[in-house]
């Protein structure tokens, strides 16, 4: 299987058993050569049976949940195992478009470690209220400067990596709040990679709500602020270098 | 009984319960040994109650009780980082396991189906190698 597919679609998913089959189904249809990976985080729904059943997805059943970034850094210990060259994140909830994989694969293809599907770039109509929009704009301007890209939408969780990218996030892929996404980013920037981002439209989530009420938006923020200034004053782990030196 | 030694023996029988559970490895040593230490000093305190009144005017605190408080409040902050700093080392040691397991699950999962496949076709279909 590894040799042929040198693309693995990682679906991190919890609790998303209505709009996993959907999702799996898009992908199937979009990107027939690649392999797809469903991680499942614990759910304590139909999620894993639902991935099983699909016959296109194979299933890595995490123990507990541990989050997105947990999720992801299985993900990406798989694909560094199994020899694959690219690794792409689709999330289960359905608003990612597969569709749109490929322009994140070609941005690998034009020297990018790490290819970000961006909301805000024109692209869809996707609109956040407010004080979360105000967050997410200073979020953008701070990782925009650390990665020497202009960045609109740092905490999408639709990107891809290639080789070197999947090294580095391999070793050290943060659980924590927003560490998926923000702090991710940082290490990738730290680590030297190059990161580029392209406008996608962003669909509705399939099933599920988001929650944006401005209590949550101001916790947002602050979470927000937290997790970056200490992603950037933290020690960078031999490790991630070391990957990247390889 | 006065309150010299009920201090002297409850500051006794905490060392006493201590030493039980590392005994009985309850309590691992890299734990115990700040418990052992305030209850060591607790004890030599209980029995020369004198020293904490020298140690105030040292310290310049006028009531000697107060430097006492604070002295428990530091040792208290002091363990709560120190287990809040265990407890995040256990929740990464907890996620790579986790990861650990899920890999190796669908590694014996792929196996166990390359198994059945080899069984139940015989000839070039089972040769689908990895």
């Amino acid at each position: 299987m590894g040799e042929r597919a040198s693309v693995l679609v990682i679906v991190p998913a919890w609790n998303e058993q209505d709009s996993l089959p959907g999702v799996l189904e898009d992908i199937a249809r979009c990107m027939p050569e690649a392999d797809v990976l469903v991680v499942n985080d614990g759910s304590t729904d139909r999620t894993a049976a639902v991935a099983r059943g699909s016959g296109t997805a194979m299933l890595l059943d995490l123990p507990l949940n541990l989050g997105v970034g947990g999720a992801m850094r299985a993900g990406y210990r798989f694909a560094l195992r199994g020899g694959y060259a690219r690794a792409v994140q689709v999330d289960a909830d359905g608003q990612h478009d597969p569709g749109d994989i490929p322009r994140l694969l070609a941005l690998l293809d034009d020297g990018a470690d790490v290819a970000i599907g961006a909301r805000f770039a024109g692209e869809g109509d996707y609109r956040a209220r407010w004080p979360r929009r105000w967050a997410m704009t200073l979020l953008s301007g701070a990782l925009s400067r650390i990665s020497g890209t202009r960045l609109t939408d740092t905490t999408s969780g639709f990107r891809a990596v290639g080789r070197r990218g999947l090294e580095v996030f391999a070793a050290e892929y943060p659980a924590e709040y927003l560490g998926d996404t923000v702090e991710a980013l940082v290490i990738a920037a730290r680590a030297g990679l190059t990161i580029r981002q392209v406008g996608v439209a962003m669909r509705e989530r399939a099933a599920g709500s988001a929650s944006h009420s401005p209590v949550q938006a101001a916790i947002f923020l602050g979470r927000a602020t937290l997790a970056l200034l200490i992603a950037l004053s933290r020690p960078m782990r031999s490790r991630a270098r070391e990957g990247v030196a390889a | 009984m006065t309150g010299y030694w009920f201090a002297v023996g409850c500051s006794v029988a905490l060392v006493l319960f201590l030493v039980f559970l590392l005994r009985t490895r309850r309590l691992r040593e890299k734990y115990a040994f700040i418990w052992i230490a305030v209850a060591v000093v607790i004890c030599v305190i209980g029995a020369f109650p004198d020293l904490v009144v020298t140690l105030a005017r040292v310290a310049g605190v006028q009531t000697p009780a107060n430097l006492l408080f604070a002295a428990s409040l530091l040792v208290l902050l002091l363990v709560c980082i120190q287990l809040s700093v265990e407890v995040s080392t256990l929740e990464e040691e907890t996620r790579t396991l986790a990861e650990e397991i899920a890999l190796l699950r669908l590694d014996v999962e792929r196996a166990q189906l390359r198994a059945a496949d080899d069984d139940g076709a015989t000839g070039p279909a089972a040769t689908d190698g990895p």
